[in-house]
């Protein structure tokens, strides 16, 4: 527990310092929004819409940095992360509101689905190696080798063009209006495939060549081989002292892929324009969209926090080892 | 001398299989008789290891049994074919008959599993139809039979000492109350008053519950205090086997009077210490005839030819030896 509370709090000063960074970058970049927007708009603005623009971004009342700190803090905590400009006027929170549940549902069940995947099949070739097992491993190597977009863009000439099973592109019907009911779902969930299906079969052999090659490590442990001298069930030798072993390394790299989820999938939803998170964030970053940029940044260091510290609550509940005494 | 429980008879076990195999054991002969300590002695590398794994079929690939047969003998009479036993009857004769206590006992706990669990877990494979509380009962007993206090069941490997570690590991192989227990270098990462400790209270429990021991070690000096007989092992042979008392007093082979010589006594007249020159041959490049010719001071013609065959050099048959000295001389029919 006290670890628990130690690493919690090493937490909270780490969130603390990404978003004071968050905050101060945009500011130390030259420029300020508002001119960023008269260029976008390039100079069709009369001044007093210029004015008005100051007025709405908080820069007509010549705050000092720590005013605008102090601000920023009390805006975080209302949600508002202000005005995004690609979309303007919508608040950036709602725009992420309207991405981020696209990449957690794709990206979050793809990531699970490999994970789950990848280390079933690792236990396997692990314990059972020198079978015919052994040759899916450079198969599955070599198809995470390939670069994302290519396969990806793969997948749709052949799935979308040529036999054309699947959607090319977007999250769900367009003729549908969303809501949670049985036609719009099982359309999220038809297009959902194509991506879904690509991210797996990229991210699947990462997985098994970890657990793999833990697997073979752990079976020659004194410990394992105690446990066949035991006359233990295989089922039992193999999952309870092999995999239960060899699965730690493989815990909390599933646990910090989950904070990859929301920002790490960028490329996904620009080869099949899928309306999540990475997409936003590109268009944000094009058109020079620095409130949507510090949100969505926001998001991923708070996401990539979190996950951190999930690993180190799964870690100390699956090895002993790392529980400190009291 | 009681009846066999265990006998092995021409075991062979190769590590690799074809061109490249090399021999880790040649025509093993051995007889574990029932309550009887049997000392397996020999330096790095001469197959005590081996010939544990293979006994019970724990040999992890290359390691092959390539000829023999081992034979477990039940109290009733009848005799297990150890090789021929399937998958099932395997499982079923581990530790229930035959328990190990391995070398690295520091690792043979499993880190993420707490004692408890792991000394129930066996009773759980074997005996199925036991209940919860009664396998938490036992593991309790098991542990105060080892002289750890039984609340000490719900730790955890890595908050117990080694001596404690290794404790756990002979309550475990009492578990199920097996014929046969082999301890494979038991004590060595163990300082000399754990060594005692530990043994005086494994040759107390088998007083007590009357199994027989396999101890496997290269430190001779504890062997001649706690077994029965010997049987020393050099390149995949054994080349000597007598009663405990016969070897320290009178060794017959040249390399187990260098064994003998090569650790001080405490008693006795004092005598030169003289280790074994030169260093244990590799597996895959064994001498022709005696493995030990090119280290033996007293190499007579023949040895470097011919393998000699172990045979009892007296006429009453109580212990054998494997050496040129004390058979006749190889005729030229011998097997080479």
């Amino acid at each position: 527990m006290k670890f628990l509370l130690q690493r919690l709090a090493f937490y909270l000063v780490t969130a603390w310092a990404a978003i004071t960074i968050n905050f101060l970058i945009p500011r130390l970049m030259p420029g300020d929004p508002v001119q960023a927007l008269i260029a976008r708009f390039q100079g069709q603005l009369d001044t007093n819409a210029i004015d008005s623009l100051k007025a709405l971004f908080g820069l007509d009342k010549k705050q000092s940095l720590w005013q605008q700190y102090t601000d920023y803090w009390a805006h975080l905590f209302h949600g508002d992360l202000g005005l995004s400009f690609t979309f303007f006027p919508t608040p950036v929170s709602e725009v992420i509101a309207q991405s981020l549940p696209w990449t957690l549902a794709l990206v979050g069940i793809t990531t699970l689905i490999s994970f789950l995947l990848g280390t079933g099949i690792g236990v396997f070739t692990g314990w059972r190696r020198g079978s015919w097992m052994d040759s899916l491993l450079p198969v599955t190597t070599f198809i995470s080798s390939i670069p994302y977009f290519w396969l990806g863009l793969i997948a749709i000439s052949l799935f979308a063009v040529k036999w054309p099973l699947f959607p090319a592109d977007g999250g769900y019907d367009n003729s549908l209006v969303p809501a949670f009911d049985w036609p719009f779902i099982s359309s999220a969930l038809y297009h959902g495939v194509l991506p879904g299906f690509t991210i797996v079969l990229s991210a699947v052999a990462g997985w098994i060549l970890g657990m793999r090659n833990m697997m073979v490590t752990v079976s020659s442990e004194d410990y394992v081989m105690v446990a066949q001298a035991k006359g233990l069930s295989e089922r039992r030798v193999m999952f309870g002292y092999a995999a239960r072993n060899a699965i730690l390394p493989n815990i909390s790299g599933f646990a910090l892929s989950l904070g990859f989820i929301v920002g790490g999938t960028l490329l996904v939803e620009m080869v099949f324009s899928y309306p999540g998170i990475g997409y936003q964030l590109f268009q944000g970053v094009g058109a020079k969209d620095y409130p949507l940029m510090q949100g969505i940044f926001l998001i991923i260091t708070l996401s990539v926090l979190a996950a951190n510290l999930l690993a180190d609550i799964l870690y100390m509940l699956l090895d002993p080892r790392t529980r400190r005494e009291a | 001398m009681s009846e066999p429980v265990l006998t092995i008879s021409g075991l062979n076990v190769d590590y690799g299989t074809g061109a490249d195999a090399v021999y880790a054991l040649r025509d093993i002969d051995l007889t574990l008789h029932r309550g009887e300590v049997l000392g397996l002695a020999g330096e790095s590398g001469s197959g005590k290891s081996t010939l544990a794994y293979a006994v019970t079929r724990l040999l992890s690939p290359p390691g092959v049994i390539t000829g023999g047969q081992v034979h477990y003998h039940q109290r009733d009479g009848r005799a297990l074919d150890l090789l021929a036993l399937s998958a099932a009857e395997l499982r079923a004769f581990r530790w229930q008959e035959l328990s190990i206590v391995f070398q690295g006992a520091m690792n043979s706990l499993n880190p993420v599993y707490t004692v408890h669990n792991q000394l129930t877990d066996v009773l759980q494979a074997h005996r199925p139809e036991m209940k919860k509380a009664d396998r938490t009962a036992r593991a309790r007993e098991l542990l105060s039979l080892v002289g750890i206090s039984p609340d000490r069941l719900g730790a955890y490997p890595h908050q117990l000492s080694g001596g404690m570690r290794q404790r756990v590991m002979i309550a475990m192989a009492l578990a199920l109350e097996p014929e046969i227990v082999i301890m494979d270098e038991p004590t060595t990462a163990l300082d000399v008053v754990m060594q005692r400790q530990i043994l005086r209270q494994l040759v107390r429990l088998r007083e007590e519950l009357g199994f027989s021991v396999v101890f496997i070690t290269h430190d001779i000096s504890l062997l001649i205090e706690f077994s029965d007989r010997i049987a020393i092992m050099y390149g995949g042979r054994i080349v000597e086997q007598a009663g405990a008392s016969e070897i320290y007093r009178d060794p017959r082979h040249p390399y187990s009077a260098g064994l003998l010589h090569s650790f001080p006594a405490l008693h006795g007249p004092r005598r030169e210490l003289s280790g074994i020159p030169g260093s244990p041959p590799h597996l895959s490049s064994m001498p022709s005839g005696c493995a030990f010719h090119p280290r033996c001071a007293k190499k007579v013609e023949g040895c470097d030819t011919h393998v000699p065959v172990l045979a009892a050099p007296d006429a009453d048959g109580s212990r054998s030896v494997a050496c040129w000295l004390h058979h006749e001389a190889p005729a030229p029919a011998a097997r080479a």
